[in-house]
């Protein structure tokens, strides 16, 4: 079993190779991490996670500067039906559009726009930067176990927009931030974060290694 | 629901914590990877490397500890010192850092922040802002500027920068009032509290903590999102555990996570 991490230059790809060794390895049976940026790779992989940190422009053109790469993601995910986990942009990217700065084609798996977070009290600053608890929207078997709730673990977030998912469906937990924003979503065989599981301390690796044990 | 950050701050030169860090049996006390491992254990919010290597030779050595770190740590990091380039902002969030922080190059040069802003997001690119009250003869105190650890003064006002480096596309505000860095007296909350309430993004406090109460008065009377302590964590004055149980009583919302 291969697990290949997209390597297209995003800003957080050591980190969650890093995190993604490190749940692997406590897992009976261990999957190889790799990162790659050959779409090839990506294409045969049993696993695929795409990072992302930075502008939703960017990380796209990043995405689309890797000849093939789009094809082979499209590929294996929609059509081969291989588990894909998106990390913050790269979970973002799973929209139809993102409308930071700029407005920018997504890879439309999931309906839905990446919008500014508003929080409601004015006291709150954005980008939304810290800890939250997370509260499930829909239960899937990537949150198994998971401490969820006002009074579970939390993750670390760092953004100043979210994935306004038009399918309520789609939308796996939600943090409160002045607001409901979306934290996991998933369609069929892609789940994504906005949070950062690579830096979610033991949270976040307990949701990377039920996502490596996830056999949809 | 928002929850304040307590962030330890390790100044790091040439690979070795300065001072060392001695707050829980380590072999190495100056090795700030193993540093920082025990301040994850301990349930810190982030962990900030300050890199004050004086020579560019020696810089290589402050990736490798990040790469390490990020090996080891799955928690936020934030690495600033000596960043002047796109390119400086590139190896070290590549290495295994989550923000970079900005200090006297984006005063020589405002637009390096929107170059950083634009090319790898607003929210890792903290600029570390360190002001100083100055007297102003005539007319009412107002705080400026300051470089090279307090020492070069650039006579700009510390609230109009903090506002313009924030429209240049700055995520969050490093605060450190050098006239209280040091002295345990506590923040500089009137200063903290200007810069705070003129900004959208988090400010994060720094300087003076001497005490427990300084960290709640940084939220409380500062407006700070988060506030950063070196000496009383390093030195096993307090732990952070301590820290946030202490912040908890006086009402502020802490991540408790075991």
């Amino acid at each position: 079993m291969t697990v290949a991490i997209i390597d297209y230059g995003s800003g957080n790809l050591h980190s969650a190779a890093k995190a993604f060794e490190r749940a692997a390895r406590s897992m009976e049976d261990p999957q190889a991490i790799k990162v790659t940026r050959d779409p090839d790779a990506v294409y045969r992989a049993d696993r695929i996670v795409l990072p992302g940190v930075g502008a939703f422009a960017d990380c796209r053109r990043g995405v689309d500067a890797v000849d093939g790469m789009l094809e082979a993601l499209t590929e294996a995910v929609r059509v081969k039906a291989r588990p894909f986990f998106g990390i913050c942009v790269g979970m973002q990217l799973m929209a139809t559009r993102g409308k930071e700065h700029v407005i920018t084609e997504g890879f439309n798996w999931i309906g839905g726009d990446v919008v500014k977070i508003e929080p409601r009290d004015e006291s709150l600053k954005v980008p939304h930067m810290g800890w939250n608890t997370l509260d499930m929207v829909r239960e899937h078997p990537v949150l198994e176990r998971l401490p969820l709730g006002p009074k579970g673990r939390h993750a670390y977030f760092v953004h100043s927009y979210h994935l306004n998912a038009a399918n309520e469906a789609d939308v796996l937990a939600r943090a409160d931030y002045g607001g409901p924003v979306t934290a996991i979503v998933g369609k069929d065989t892609a789940v994504g974060t906005q949070f950062h599981p690579e830096k979610s301390q033991r949270f976040g690796l307990a949701l990377i290694s039920n996502f490596l044990k996830w056999k949809p | 629901m928002f929850k304040v950050r307590v962030i330890p701050c390790l100044d790091v030169k040439d690979g070795r914590v300065v001072k060392g860090v001695n707050f829980v049996d380590l072999r190495d006390a100056g090795d700030p990877v193993e540093a920082a491992i025990a301040y994850d254990a301990a349930g810190a919010d982030e962990l900030t490397f300050l890199d004050i290597t004086a020579t560019h030779e020696n810089r290589g050595i402050m990736l490798d500890v990040v790469r390490r770190t990020a090996e080891a740590c799955f928690m936020p990091l934030t690495v600033g010192g000596g960043v002047r380039t796109v390119d400086d902002i590139k190896i070290l969030l590549r290495s295994g850092a989550d923000k970079v922080s900005i200090n006297s190059a984006a005063v020589s040069r405002r637009e390096f922040v929107k170059e950083a802003a634009e090319k790898y997001g607003e929210q890792c690119i903290v600029v570390a802002i360190d002001a100083k009250r100055v007297k102003r003869a005539g007319g009412s105190d107002r705080w400026e500027i300051f470089t090279h650890g307090g020492r070069n003064a650039t006579g700009i006002d510390a609230i109009e920068y903090a506002q313009e480096v924030v429209s240049l596309g700055a995520g969050e505000i490093l605060l450190t009032s050098m006239d209280r860095d040091g002295t345990r007296q506590g923040f500089d909350l009137p200063l903290t509290r200007a810069i705070a309430d003129s900004v959208p993004v988090p400010v994060i406090a720094s300087g003076g903590v001497g005490n427990l109460d300084h960290l709640v008065d940084g939220v409380r009377e500062g407006h700070a999102t988060g506030v950063l302590a070196a000496s009383i964590f390093h030195f096993g004055e307090f732990t952070i555990r301590q820290a946030k149980d202490h912040m908890v009583r006086a009402g502020l919302p802490m991540r408790l996570d075991p």
